[in-house]
């Protein structure tokens, strides 16, 4: 029994870092070749040497996700735990909770919403990306994030309908693909006011 | 993800870059927040930069430029 730990310890080892990608600190032909040359020197760290290796996949889904929320100016959110956040992706609101496959989502103007036991903090993300990690991390980042009581109504609704004129009248593919993206990001903007 | 490399946004499409994109959502959300929010945000949106003309390959005097540019603004 006590002969046979040492190898069920290795093997527990090993199975708990099987699925991080075989990242090694050195590349051993290099290290070969250096020591040939000049044995008495330690060889040079490699840009392969600095590199942390990924984190490894926890083999049960953790309870919380862990979302690093930033703006270029200021982060919102840094390694905050919480239960679940909707981002709005190109594809569709989206929502994300701890044990998510690996995802890059894109994001749409729209409405990001963060929600934490039973408060949940709605922004609206004028657009950005979100990369959701295989260990339940999130990394959201836009653009302009603000929250939605930051908002005049009366200026969105001038903003749309100046924006559906300028789409009616545009001539060129560039003033219509401009006039498009103010309608998109003023309709986006009247439902997040009104819903 | 959505498109399988033929479908491309519609802004893609008419010439316009991602970055150029996302730089007229953000002013436009900016253009409609509420009056102290607004005025801090357009002065994120100030470019500083500083050009100097060459002439007969020697470089003039820099100029030192501080735009703010509304990408597109309602007139």
């Amino acid at each position: 029994m006590l002969r046979l730990a040492p190898r069920l310890l290795r093997r527990s080892l090993a199975r708990t870092f099987a699925d991080v990608p075989a990242t090694p600190t050195q590349d051993s032909s290099f290290v070969q070749a250096w020591q040939k040359i000049n044995p008495n020197l330690d060889p040079p760290k490699t840009p392969l040497a600095f590199m942390t290796p990924r984190p490894p996949t926890p083999s049960s889904i953790p309870s919380k996700l862990t979302v690093n929320f930033v703006l270029p100016y200021q982060s919102e959110l840094a390694s905050k735990e919480v239960d679940m956040v909707i981002i709005p992706a190109t594809t569709g609101h989206m929502g994300v909770l701890p044990g998510h496959v690996a995802t890059i989502a894109e994001l749409r103007p729209g409405i990001l919403s963060v929600h934490e036991g039973s408060s949940v903090t709605k922004y609206f993300v004028s657009s950005g990306f979100a990369f959701i990690h295989a260990n339940s991390f999130a990394d959201i980042v836009a653009v302009e994030a603000v929250p939605v009581d930051r908002f005049d109504p009366t200026l969105v609704q001038k903003g749309l309908a100046e924006f559906q004129q300028k789409l009616a009248i545009a001539s060129t593919d560039l003033e219509k693909a401009e006039a498009q993206i103010g309608v998109d990001v003023h309709s986006a903007l009247n439902s997040a006011l009104a819903g | 993800m959505a498109s399988s490399g033929g479908a491309v946004p519609f802004w893609r499409a008419a010439g316009m870059t991602y970055v150029r994109y996302s730089n007229i959502c953000a002013s436009l959300v900016r253009q409609c927040l509420k009056e102290p929010y607004r005025s801090e945000s357009l002065s994120r949106e100030k470019v500083h930069f500083s050009v100097s003309k060459w002439v007969d390959g020697k470089p003039e005097k820099p100029v030192i430029e501080s735009l703010i540019v509304a990408l597109v603004s309602l007139d």
